[in-house]
């Protein structure tokens, strides 16, 4: 160490060189290519082999498309003008795009209401989902339901009215009981309800054409209508019951801890097409027999069930992440069970679950195709059933699954994304 | 959950059933039992009254009846006089090879996307990422049926083999891969074919004994004892010893060209492949992410600190990242292998002959026992469920971090 | 939240379900709708059309049903159904009468409680080769992929074929009949087997119908009929002698369009009392006297309905065979009115 200061420097650089440019190899585009391409031997074999890969799925579906024919009746004249050339035949969708959607019973001067029911999801969703918007917009949320169902099953506008007048006189009945006991309010409520649907009941009945909408069936909803509208309602029905259920396996008493335990393993343990299969072969034994549910009730029954499962599990989750402070900061403030759980542990459980439920509610709406394998027409069903034997189009599959892949595509993997987005914000959130 | 705090009383009042927390719960048990006995009593009336109505029964003697229709893909000897029972038990036992098959594949193609999602190749990763959201959101039935029809549309036909210019031809005059399915050559046991076989599944397991013993070693003495040649060598060695000193007793039956169709030799039905590749793309999608996910969820500073430590990168993988990924991987991943066997319920689509092909499909459809059948459907599920989910708690407490 | 919906719909479900009485007549009346079950699509008897209505020979059935005792012939509910799920909707009351190519067998009458009440048409199974593959008779079969529609008696027959003339055969089961075809086009089988009908109209749709044969054998009886719930004979009398008057009307000659006419009194007493002018059989059934009329001119009598849906001037091109009137040398008789 010495012997350096020792020594004098003959040259000492006083002022900075300025910085080389970087070496060709090393900027831009061909650095860019050199590090996430072609890094090593192994990294260009796979790069040449990805390359290969996106070459043959452009080279396969190019002509498909780019000679596909629009505005033909039939699968013979398609065929006639492509003659071979790998055109793909999209008049079949061009066609039949009205039954793919809504199902062919529809009557199709109709298919605005199920349109703007669809067009107003949004807007109920929203302030659910983004939780910066507005507050008062959850009132449409709340009423949303009532206006889809008058909407898509028409009848007169009365029924949706008093069933929502039902839950508003419900409400009112559980604020002014709750003081009391919440048990109270809970059975007050639903007794006011009962009794005001009883009572409107006759009101419905006396008037059943006013301001109404014609009509339609649920036998009638087929399509891709049909996925939305099994998916939307089985989703929010098992939100409550679900929240039921992980609270009951929570719960301290054996004989409701067991009963909702045996619910939810049961449930996941049976794949949906066999709960489908009750709904559709077997539940009709099960109901008074001079009733008979029409079947897209009896499968929003079991898919209700089927989700409300998952969501427990879902919930359940969120139950046991929240730190065990929060239950004994609750307790100590001389909350009982009840205030506790709708004021500390429920929201707070809920938000971490969130995630969560998008995800077991767009695997949902994805199950929601396995009832074209009990005979209803949903996207799927019509595809398999009334479009592929019938005599124009049997034959064309390509078209018409890819037009249902691109469907289920773009709303899972919209709702996906955003599941994804909340997820990021909400653990910033918490670290 | 407040604690009473005055002294008990001794009057026991009717209203404390509701307002004192230590009835209360006995209140509301007793209220859910009632409940549940009064709906299972107005569902067990309604049911009785409808059967009576309808002038059925609930009986399950069909199942000992001649089923009457053929299942092509028989694990064990079945005909169309075999009973509904044994229909029954060769569909459970196609529902337990199409999920054991799609499970491994589904693994293998997640734990490749999953790692190569993470890559720093862009286009490989572009290309997984593709992969991933292609197949996660789009149903599974819709997979299935494309799957299916390509099979059925892509491939040549077993006639297309024939002629003196096939336009079709087998690989390597052994494996045929036809619209049909796919024809590869089956092993055909001669005497002493089945020792081969013991000291085979013999190696296997000295494998994993050896493995064991260079671990105890390392453990014991900090000697690193080799594994992967020996593995190698106790994998191959033995059973190839046997096979020739036994004088070859196992041959292999090649698939031939017969008739309408290729005879001999193994059949991997359209059907099969369908269902088993459909399920284990779309599972796959879910498995690589879960693999990223527990790749991702091991901190970098893992992969530093045992560098610092001075392991070889092969080292770090081995003994530090993947312990600790797959306490993260792994508990997903066996709810994908249930899910992947309650998804292969939708066999029903491809006609493939599963469980709910053979005892949910044709013996409801011949016999019409609804209930029955899809009572017994249900319970096999079911019961497959509840024991992976039992294997499934052992192993995780046995991988719980144990915290000291 | 959207709890609405599903109770709305219960009070709907409720409502109508109120309504309901003894017998099956009676609430199709007070429903003032048929519930007709079909199936999920075979072209010539059931299949929806562009335009979402339901089209063909069964669906005349369920028409002309509607006509006799509701007086409209469009106010039938078709409700879709599978193999699987034909017989629970049936049992469970979903639907008044199924109107599916369903074959009336012992067990299905005698074991699962169900009246056929009558034929409306006499088939078979039959095969169906691609005429390059130079096979003449179902005997030359062994060792071929065999596509089967699943759900009805088909598989059945086919292994009790198979095995009565000891050869071998691989089945392929299929659910929908679109897909079965699909894959014997493909060549993924052989052999597509189902009833002899159903092959007919399917190889209709085919690019080059003439490329395939149908084989000579038909190997079952499958005789077709509509069919209503065991035990409740009133309205099973109803819809039989609805088919059995769609078939005495081409015997007598009655046609929709000359139905208005005769009914104005002709010299033939038994048209007579078929179109209601003479005696009153309309009202031993429950209904009014011109339930026949309107059921004959709801799609035309039962030679009407079958030349219109399946006959040889559609597509679908079967010809009469067996299910020529018994005076025509086939087997599609009525017994007499009065």
């Amino acid at each position: 160490m010495s012997d350096t200061h020792a020594q004098t420097v003959a040259f000492v650089r006083h002022t900075e060189i300025p910085p080389a440019p970087p070496p060709p190899g090393q900027t831009g585009a061909v650095k860019w290519m050199r590090e996430n391409l072609f890094s090593g031997p192994f990294n260009t074999i796979m790069t040449l082999l990805g390359v290969y890969i996106v070459y043959t799925l452009v080279v396969g579906i190019f002509p498909w498309i780019a000679n596909g024919v629009w505005g033909v009746d039939n699968i013979r004249e398609c065929r006639e003008i492509t003659q071979g050339n790998g055109g793909a035949c999209f008049a079949v969708i061009e066609q039949r795009w009205q039954q793919l959607l809504f199902g062919f019973e529809y009557p199709s001067s109709e298919y605005w209401r199920p349109t703007f029911a669809f067009v107003l999801l949004f807007v109920a969703v929203a302030p659910v989902l983004f939780l910066n918007l507005p507050r008062i917009m959850l009132a449409f949320t709340g009423i949303y339901p009532f206006l889809a169902y008058f909407l898509i099953w028409g009848g007169t506008i009365l029924i949706p009215i008093t069933a929502l007048l039902g839950f508003v006189v419900g409400y009112f009945a559980f604020r002014r009981l709750e003081r009391n006991s919440f048990a109270a309010g809970l059975f007050g409520a639903v007794a006011a309800a009962l009794i005001t649907w009883w009572v409107t009941g006759f009101l419905v009945q006396a008037a059943p054409n006013f301001l109404a909408l014609p009509e339609v069936a649920s036998r009638n909803m087929g399509g891709f209508m049909l996925n939305m509208i099994l998916g939307t309602v089985c989703v929010s029905l098992s939100l409550p019951i679900g929240i039921a259920l992980a609270l009951g396996r929570q719960s301290h008493m054996p004989i409701i801890k067991w009963i909702c335990v045996i619910f939810i393993e049961f449930i996941r343990g049976v794949p949906l097409i066999t709960l489908l299969f009750v709904a559709n072969v077997v539940l009709a034994y099960f109901f008074p027999p001079e009733t008979s549910l029409d079947l897209i009730l009896r499968v929003i029954i079991m898919i209700t069930m089927f989700s409300s499962a998952y969501i427990a599990e879902v919930i359940r989750g969120g139950l046991a992440a929240l730190p065990r402070g929060q239950y004994e900061a609750a307790d100590s403030l001389g909350l009982d069970y009840a205030q506790a759980t709708r004021l500390i542990i429920m929201p707070q459980a809920l938000k971490i679950s969130i995630p969560g439920i998008v995800n077991v509610a767009v695997g949902l709406f994805k199950d929601t195709t396995l009832v074209s394998v009990i005979s209803m027409f949903d996207l799927v069903g019509m595809i398999r059933g009334p479009i592929l034997s019938s005599t124009d189009w049997a034959g064309v599959y390509w078209e018409l699954w890819a037009f249902a892949s691109v469907l289920f595509f773009v709303v899972c993997y919209g709702i996906s994304q955003y599941s994804q987005w909340l997820e990021r914000k909400l653990q910033t959130g918490h670290r | 959950m407040t604690i009473a705090t005055d002294p008990p009383k001794e009057s026991f009042r009717l209203s404390m059933l509701i307002n004192d927390t230590r009835y209360r719960s006995y209140t509301f048990q007793a209220i859910a039992v009632l409940a549940l006995i009064v709906i299972f009593s107005i569902l067990g009336n309604n049911l009785a009254q409808n059967l009576a109505a309808a002038g059925l029964n609930i009986s399950y003697e069909f199942l000992g009846d001649p089923a009457g229709y053929d299942i092509n893909q028989q694990p064990i000897p079945y005909d169309s006089q075999s009973t509904h029972m044994r229909a029954s038990i060769v569909g459970a036992l196609n529902t337990l090879i199409v999920a054991f098959l799609a499970c491994v594949t589904a693994t293998i193609f997640g734990v490749i996307a999953g790692v190569l999602r993470l890559s720093n190749n862009w286009i490989i990763s572009k290309l997984m990422s593709l992969y991933v959201e292609a197949f996660r959101n789009v149903p599974v039935l819709i997979w299935i049926i494309i799957i299916f029809t390509v099979t059925a549309n892509v491939f040549p036909q077993p006639r297309d083999f024939r002629g003196d210019n096939p336009t079709a031809s087998m690989v390597g005059d052994a494996v045929a891969f036809t619209n049909r399915g796919v024809y590869v050559p089956k092993p055909v046991f001669e005497a002493g074919g089945w020792i081969v076989v013991a000291v085979f599944l013999a190696s296997i397991a000295g494998i994993f004994l050896w493995r064991r013993y260079a671990r105890k070693v390392l453990f014991d003495t900090g000697r690193i004892v080799p594994v992967f040649l020996p593995s190698l060598a106790i994998f191959f060695v033995p059973a190839l010893l046997a096979y020739f000193i036994l004088g070859r007793p196992i041959g292999l039956e090649y698939p031939e060209l017969r008739g309408f169709n290729f005879q001999g030799g193994l059949t991997i039905r359209g059907s099969l492949i369908a269902l088993w590749f459909a399920l284990a793309i779309y599972t796959g999608a879910f498995i690589a992410e879960n693999v990223r996910a527990g790749i991702l969820a091991v901190s970098k500073g893992q992969t530093e600190a045992a560098a610092a430590l001075g392991l070889r990168s092969g080292r770090i993988m081995n003994l530090v990242i993947l312990p600790q990924a797959l306490r993260v991987i792994i508990p997903p991943l066996i709810s994908q292998y249930l899910n992947i066997t309650k998804n292969s319920s939708l066999a029903i689509a491809v006609g493939y002959m599963d469980l709910t092909g053979t005892l949910g499909g044709i013996t409801l459809n011949q016999t019409g026992r609804a209930i029955e059948s899809v009572l017994l459907l249900m319970l096999f599920y079911l019961t497959f469920s509840l024991t992976i989910s039992a294997l499934m708690n052992v192993y995780n407490n046995s991988i719980k971090l144990k915290e000291r | 939240m959207k709890t609405s919906v599903f109770i709305g719909a219960l009070t709907v479900a409720g409502l109508s379900a109120g309504v309901a009485a003894a017998g099956t007549l009676d609430d199709v009346k007070a429903r003032d709708m048929l519930n007709c079950g079909v199936t999920t699509g075979v072209p010539g008897f059931a299949e929806p059309d562009a335009n979402g209505e339901w089209q063909g020979f069964d669906v005349a059935v369920c028409r002309a049903v509607a006509a006799a005792v509701l007086g409209d012939s469009t106010k039938v509910q078709f409700v879709p159904t599978t193999g699987k799920t034909r017989f629970t909707a049936l049992a469970s009351g979903e639907i008044d009468m199924l109107a599916r190519n369903t074959t009336w067998t012992f067990s299905r009458d005698v074991d699962l409680k169900f009246e056929f009440i009558g034929i409306n048409y006499y088939d078979g199974q039959g095969f169906m080769v691609p005429s390059a593959l130079g096979v003449s008779s179902a005997k030359d079969l062994d060792g071929a992929t065999v596509c089967i529609q699943t759900g009805t008696t088909t598989e059945l027959n086919l292994a009790d074929f198979f095995r009565a003339n000891n050869i071998s055969y691989e089945p392929v089961p299929i659910e929908t009949g679109a897909e079965a075809v699909q894959q014997y086009l493909a060549g993924a089988c052989d052999v597509y087997t189902t009833d002899a009908s159903a092959l007919a109209a399917q190889r209709a749709n085919f690019e080059t119908p003439g490329d395939h044969v149908l084989l000579p054998e038909i190997v079952s009886k499958e005789p077709l009929g509509p069919l209503v719930r065991h035990g409740d004979n009133e309205w099973g009398d109803v819809v039989r002698w609805t088919l059995n008057a769609l078939i005495t009307a081409e015997e007598l000659g009655v046609t929709s369009e000359n139905a208005e006419e005769l009914a104005g009194g002709t010299d033939n007493p038994e048209v007579n009392r078929l179109l209601g002018t003479e005696g009153t059989l309309g009202e031993m059934l429950g209904l009014d006297a011109e339930w026949a009329k309107r059921a004959i001119m709801t799609g035309g009598n039962y030679g009407e309905i079958f030349s219109t849906n399946i006959g040889e001037e559609t597509p679908i091109g079967l010809a009469r065979g067996l299910n020529a009137q018994w005076t025509d040398g086939g087997l599609i008789y009525s017994p007499p009115f009065r």
